[in-house]
């Protein structure tokens, strides 16, 4: 009986380690945030377009190759009322993803205004549309588009 | 453990100041430190505006102004896998690329999301609850979920769910909306009781013509009052013993994006019919009126349109079942062979008609087409399996094309569809592309 005690001394203290480990880490995962800020270097201005946004002032107003990053919308004439006014209640991306003509867009809005709670854009309206209708304009595909064959990432198929 | 910390590093931002992110809208971002600059910048959104700013005194109800929400930032969706493609982060939606449904049935964390608001907060299933009522409801009667598992027999189906608007990126004049790819379809085993048990319990009236849902999401104008989606079927639809009230998906809990802890699962409809996070459904004296019934939601031109033209709310009628289509989940599109080599081909088929009864791949642009080997599916509205294997004549460019065909006769097209101004229904042929070179 006395060996099978000290047999297990050992592998007991090795569990108190192993526990006081979890609670420390337990501790960084709720606290960890609160500290990291004061451990993290200044930013740095970066001039790469393919770095990340959100650490720094700057990335509200970043732009890059023409595009906002932050939104994804073209940086041109109308921008700002575009960003302040659809992305109050949606994804800038429900935007980017469509195409449509004037009128195209001037009915998104009136479904908008209609059925979504969306106001009255007054003399915002035009400046709005006009953005919309150069920017995100259709493109004539026929009755099908080809298969985008510069966008497939070609990769060898191993086969037996 | 990494999404977590972030998790509750959000939601302590949450408490010093008016935007709440995180949980509630289901999003996380991966990198999120400066939750404060949110604050200046949500006023200076307002100034830009310059004009009034309707719902602002609602942000704080929970929305994200997407403006701020960074779109190249890595977007965590919780309980989902990576590899989905996010169309639109508020509200989510979001597609699985069709290499990723190869799995027979399709894994919780890849079963696309296709949400019209913003989930519910701090669900309790103890306290969660099913109303059943309406004109033409015997009676209003209310059970909890743990009666709902009690009093009804247990059912699961494998049931394929597609949203009305997959395919819609492909048509011309291009719909407005989310522009689904080939992604917004998945097949799970899901199980609950029978709608149709349910709905007998509580009393049908004979004046019964539609039933329809109605769930705990919210709109993510911010507005609490405003209903996010509210559709239905038709009370014969409603009584197919396939449909469900599930609280369960491939055998685990349905994930919270997917309409935790209770929804409606119905085969055979545009997805948007089987209502997520459910907490009332109504029998109805009339077709349904809900939000998303109307206009010109869900809903295609009665009689076929040329494309682009403007159709009147009353020459659009409503979606009733969705069309017979493929997708080759196998290989990935862009695969290079040797010439020579043979290629197998998988995917899945489906329609809302009893079953599919042959699936053909081509390799030469429709000209000719091989039969597939088609499995059995499980039941009605579940999806079946095929596979081939394809020899290619030449090295060269080739695209694979599959298509469907259903024993009503009803077969995919290789062009787009009938165009409708919303991009519905669009089920022609799935298209992969294939390079054979040289030994």
């Amino acid at each position: 009986m006395n060996n099978f005690k000290v047999d297990f001394r050992p592998l007991l203290l090795l569990i108190n380690i192993g526990f006081v480990i979890c609670v420390l880490f337990f501790c960084y995962l709720i606290f960890g945030d609160m500290l990291a800020p004061s451990f993290q270097p200044d930013p740095v201005v970066q001039k790469s377009a393919s770095t990340s946004s959100g650490n720094s002032v700057d990335d509200y107003d970043k732009v890059v190759d023409g595009i906002h990053v932050q939104t994804g919308l073209i940086y041109a004439e109308g921008f700002e009322i575009v960003r302040a006014t659809c992305t109050a209640c949606h994804s800038a991306k429900l935007v980017t993803q469509n195409r449509a003509t004037k009128e195209g867009w001037t009915q998104m809005i009136r479904w908008m205004q209609a059925t979504q709670g969306l106001w009255d854009l007054g003399k915002n309206e035009s400046t709005i549309v006009n953005y919309l209708a150069k920017h995100y304009a259709p493109t004539e595909v026929g009755r099908r588009a080809n298969l985008d064959v510069a966008a497939i990432e070609w990769y060898i198929l191993e086969l037996e | 453990m990494k999404d977590e910390q972030k998790h509750i590093h959000l939601h302590q931002l949450s408490d010093q100041e008016p935007i709440k992110t995180g949980e509630l809208s289901g999003i996380s971002l991966k990198k999120d430190r400066r939750g404060f600059l949110r604050q200046g910048a949500l006023a200076a959104m307002g100034v830009a505006l310059g004009a009034k700013m309707v719902f602002a005194k609602n942000l704080p109800l929970g929305m994200i102004p997407v403006g701020l929400t960074p779109s190249d930032e890595v977007l965590n969706l919780p309980g989902k896998d990576a590899g989905l493609i996010v169309l639109n982060d508020k509200p989510i939606n979001a597609e699985t690329p069709a290499d990723l449904l190869d799995d027979a049935l399709t894994p919780n964390e890849l079963f696309f999301v296709r949400n019209n608001g913003l989930p519910p907060e701090n669900v309790d299933v103890n306290t969660w609850t099913l109303t059943i009522e309406g004109e033409s409801a015997s009676q209003k009667k209310t059970y909890t979920l743990a009666e709902l598992k009690q009093k009804f027999a247990h059912h699961t189906y494998h049931l394929t769910l597609e949203c009305g608007g997959n395919g819609r990126k492909e048509f011309n004049p291009p719909a407005k909306g989310n522009q689904w790819s080939t992604g917004a379809v998945g097949c799970a085993s899901w199980t609950g009781v029978r709608l149709k048990d349910v709905l007998e319990d509580v009393g049908i009236r004979s004046n019964a013509v539609y039933v329809a849902y109605y769930g705990k999401d919210t709109h993510i104008s911010g507005d609490p009052k405003k209903v996010v989606i509210s559709r239905g079927v038709p009370v014969a639809k409603a009584l197919e013993e396939e449909n469900l009230i599930a609280w369960a998906m491939n055998g685990k809990d349905i994930p919270m994006l997917n309409g935790y802890p209770l929804r409606l699962v119905i085969g055979g409809y545009p997805a948007s019919c089987s209502g997520k996070w459910l907490s009332k459904i109504v029998i109805r004296n009339q077709v349904h009126d809900g939000p998303k019934m109307t206009g010109q939601s869900y809903r295609v031109p009665c009689k076929p349109v040329a494309p682009g033209t403007q159709v009147e709310d009353k020459d659009m009628c409503i979606i009733e079942s969705m069309p017979v289509k493929s997708l080759i989940t196998f290989p990935k599109s862009g695969a290079t062979i040797k010439k020579g080599q043979r290629l197998p081909i998988r995917g899945h088929a489906w329609t809302s008609a009893t079953k599919i009864s042959k699936v053909e791949c081509s390799i030469d642009f429709g000209a000719s087409w091989q039969s597939c080997e088609l499995q059995p599916g499980n039941n009605r509205y579940a999806w079946q399996s095929f596979s081939t294997k394809l020899d290619f004549p030449t090295d060269g460019y080739y695209e694979v094309w599959a298509r469907a065909t259903d024993v009503d006769g009803n077969a995919q097209p290789m062009l787009l569809p009938g165009w409708n101004p919303r991009g519905y229904l669009n089920n022609a042929c799935h298209r992969i592309a294939i390079k054979v070179v040289a030994g």
